[in-house]
């Protein structure tokens, strides 16, 4: 039982905002599909899917797009998540796209921006019209600009100029056929605060965001993982470490951060204190260019 | 005022709009109060410390508007043509910062801003005093029913911190004030760049003696702070909870077989367990049995809280009813009168098909455009057109009745979208005022 007429506080509000929002898209578009990586933004989506819709079942499935080169423990996490919600999971596999020819891997080996097409492809062949992703405005500063619900044309592309206004608590879903809609439930979550409620809602995570020791080696100032999507240079030494990682993408653009936080409330002392943004800190994909996150968006990125 | 991060379960949330241009310094009153709130991280002022030298700041200065203007045409053209949304917290409070544009084409998106604001901060030039620029976001907001204004005179460093000089200035904007019919606005002489009375009161403002933005900031109550116990309950159900489709995890399919309850967001006011509510449309009054959520039951619960409500009786509740205090429920209309906000080119004509979307319905609406607001002498005129960013009054007949709350005195329940029924875009945001002024 709450107090009665204690004030709300940031999470309580940010919870029934995120909450509102899912059962809006839930109750006026034909078809939603969950984004989910295993990663701890989309589990926090799903944890707040599973209580909007507390007793029932959430009524939608979950969609990844699995780049080939993910983190074993990640896909475990994903599988087994799904099947504890009891609900379908569709993957797109960009491999499937490069062994046929249809995508070409890029120069540098990172698979990132080619998780666009079999992103859009996917959404076009399941028929969904409204996407729900674990996006926040605080990431990075094209995502800080973009609406809670994000209309994309039928090239799946975003319109950042020309975005529909957003107002009070009434969201807007309207589409035409080809088009969809991107929904943002946690968007005015922070990192500090997802991790505040990850603790609070007790919810479980991929083991990689806590501190374990890993084969790690150094390079552009991030530590990776050594594997079968990331080996070192010859002029790499490859080390024994403690670390975590504060994002969860491909092994071959996700880096991980020294740290010795190994339970929950470590890990929020750690992020209440960091200095670093976490896209900064540990992902190569936004290290690209100031506009790196408003590009991929334009072409229909998540 | 110190930073100690903590985290985000206990304090309470401010979600404040900024709005102005960059002449008037709004970036960087923006940058200035996230850098003294420190929520600038290291490698974000590293980038734009970089971007700075390209663009030749000198010295180690380095320019604010790179932090918050975040797309490719706003950097380009050095203007905000969208909002953005900021994130910081202090010791007592976490605030979202909307930052809106300034430009009139614009103005869409400082009402996209403003719609979720708690207070705005508009931004003013000391040496400028108000502009038509001004005249129009406070008349904006003003229309809005913003709980608290907030109206920073910004470059008191290029007036010298001149007593005399801040007192015409404050003078002038107190009228427009009174004219607009803006109530007591807090008005707060800052420089942005030397950092007076953002985070701190200022040893050059002796003669200052009300607090600096961000302690002002971060002791103004909520709207949901400061109504939720005034207001009557209402919500605006959502849909209806019925597990047919299976079960979350680990529950008993027996105890929840005959389950039901309508789901929603508390839009104003707080529900008790046994409180009598009337519904709409099926004009029952029935008794909220339950209050629940995935946490478990509540006794009550207040704005704006998302719940799900069972009641005593078997009634025809489905999304787009609406539940409210006994004998509280504003009488359904059928016609509206509104005051809107037209966003696009095309704007807002007598004749207009469109879709109104209130709460969780849609119905259809047939457009009579009434009077336009002339921003420049705040008077009202006749019109049957409004164009693009104008404010005026129309009456917007509708296919089915609505109980929507007055906005003058119950805010949030008393706006809608007024949405383009071949686009589906949101053509202008409405505010229900049944009343002349």
């Amino acid at each position: 039982m709450s107090i009665d007429h204690a004030p709300l506080s940031t999470l309580d509000v940010l919870e029934s905002e995120a909450i509102h929002i899912i059962r809006e898209v839930a109750a006026e578009f034909e078809k939603p599909v969950l984004l989910f990586s295993g990663g701890k933004d989309s589990v926090t989506v799903l944890h707040l899917a599973a209580k909007a819709f507390w007793p029932a079942k959430i009524p939608f499935g979950l969609l990844h797009v699995d780049t080939g080169h993910n983190f074993p423990e990640i896909l475990k996490f994903r599988d087994e998540t799904a099947e504890h919600y009891g609900l379908e999971l569709s993957v797109a596999k960009v491999q499937d796209y490069i062994d046929d020819g249809r995508l070409r891997e890029r120069p540098d080996g990172t698979r990132n921006t080619l998780q666009t097409q079999p992103l859009l492809d996917a959404i076009a062949a399941g028929g969904y019209d409204a996407v729900f992703g674990g996006a926040r405005r605080d990431e990075d500063k094209a995502r800080a600009k973009e609406r809670i619900l994000s209309l994309r044309d039928e090239f799946g592309g975003w319109d950042p100029s020309n975005q529909r206004p957003e107002l009070w608590n009434i969201y807007n879903g309207r589409h035409v056929s080809g088009e969809h809609v991107r929904v943002f439930p946690i968007s005015n979550f922070t990192e500090l605060d997802v991790w505040s409620y990850i603790a609070r809602e007790n919810i479980a995570l991929p083991e990689l965001y806590y501190a374990h020791e890993r084969e790690v080696f150094n390079r552009d100032g991030m530590w990776w993982a050594t594997g079968e999507f990331s080996t070192p240079r010859e002029d790499e030494n490859v080390i024994r470490r403690t670390v975590r990682y504060r994002t969860v993408g491909d092994m071959s653009c996700t880096g991980a951060v020294e740290s010795d936080a190994s339970d929950i409330d470590s890990v929020l002392a750690e992020v209440a204190v960091t200095t670093v943004t976490e896209r900064g800190a540990t992902r190569a994909d936004d290290r690209i260019s100031a506009a790196a996150m408003e590009d991929r968006k334009k072409d229909g990125y998540f | 005022m110190t930073t100690t991060p903590v985290t985000t379960t206990t304090k309470t949330l401010l979600r404040f709009a900024t709005a102005g241009s960059v002449d008037d310094g709004k970036s960087t009153l923006v940058g200035r109060l996230l850098h003294d709130a420190k929520a600038i991280l290291a490698d974000q002022l590293e980038a734009v410390t970089a971007t700075s030298r390209e663009r030749g700041f000198l010295g180690g200065e380095f320019d604010f508007a790179l932090l918050t203007d975040g797309l490719r045409a706003e950097r380009e053209q050095g203007i905000t043509i969208d909002v953005a949304y900021r994130y910081f917290a202090t010791d007592r409070r976490s605030f979202i910062l909307a930052d809106c544009p300034g430009h009139v084409q614009y103005t869409r998106n400082m009402v996209t801003g403003a719609t979720t604001a708690d207070a705005v901060v508009v931004l003013i030039d000391a040496r400028t005093g108000a502009t038509e620029q001004t005249r129009r976001h406070l008349t904006v907001v003003q229309r809005l029913g913003i709980e608290h204004v907030i109206i920073a005179i910004n470059k008191i460093d290029l007036l010298g911190y001149d007593r005399a000089e801040l007192e015409r200035v404050e003078a002038e904007v107190e009228a427009l004030a009174v004219e607009i019919g803006l109530e007591a606005p807090h008005l707060i002489p800052v420089s942005a760049l030397a950092g007076d009375n953002v985070a701190e009161t200022s040893a050059n403002t002796p003669w200052y003696s009300g607090p600096a933005l961000l302690e002002l900031l971060e002791t103004l109550p909520s709207k949901e702070e400061n109504t939720a116990d005034l207001e009557p309950f209402r919500l605006d159900v959502q849909s209806v909870l019925r597990p047919q489709g299976g079960l979350a995890p680990g529950l008993d399919p027996e105890e929840y077989r005959d389950y039901r309850a309508v789901t929603g967001q508390v839009t104003s006011g707080r529900v008790h367990l046994g409180d009598e509510i009337d519904v709409h449309p099926a004009g029952i009054r029935t008794t909220v049995v339950g209050i629940d959520t995935a946490d478990g039951p509540l006794e009550s619960a207040g704005a704006p809280l998302s719940v799900a409500l069972r009641l005593a009786d078997d009634i025809d509740t489905a999304r787009g009813s609406v539940l409210a205090a006994a004998g509280t429920l504003p009488q359904p209309r059928k016609e509206l009168r509104a005051e809107v906000f037209p966003f696009t080119a095309e704007g807002l004509r007598t004749g207009d098909r469109v879709l109104v979307k209130a709460g969780t319905t849609t119905v259809k609406g047939i457009v009579t455009v009434e009077s336009r607001r002339n921003l420049a002498t705040s008077q009202i005129e006749d019109a049957e057109v409004l164009a693009g960013n104008d404010i005026g009054v129309a009456r917007v007949k509708l296919a089915s009745a609505l109980p929507l709350a007055d906005f003058r005195e119950h805010g949030r329940s008393g706006g809608f979208l007024i949405i383009d029924r071949q686009s589906g875009g949101t053509v202008a945001a409405g505010i229900h005022a049944p009343e002349e002024e």
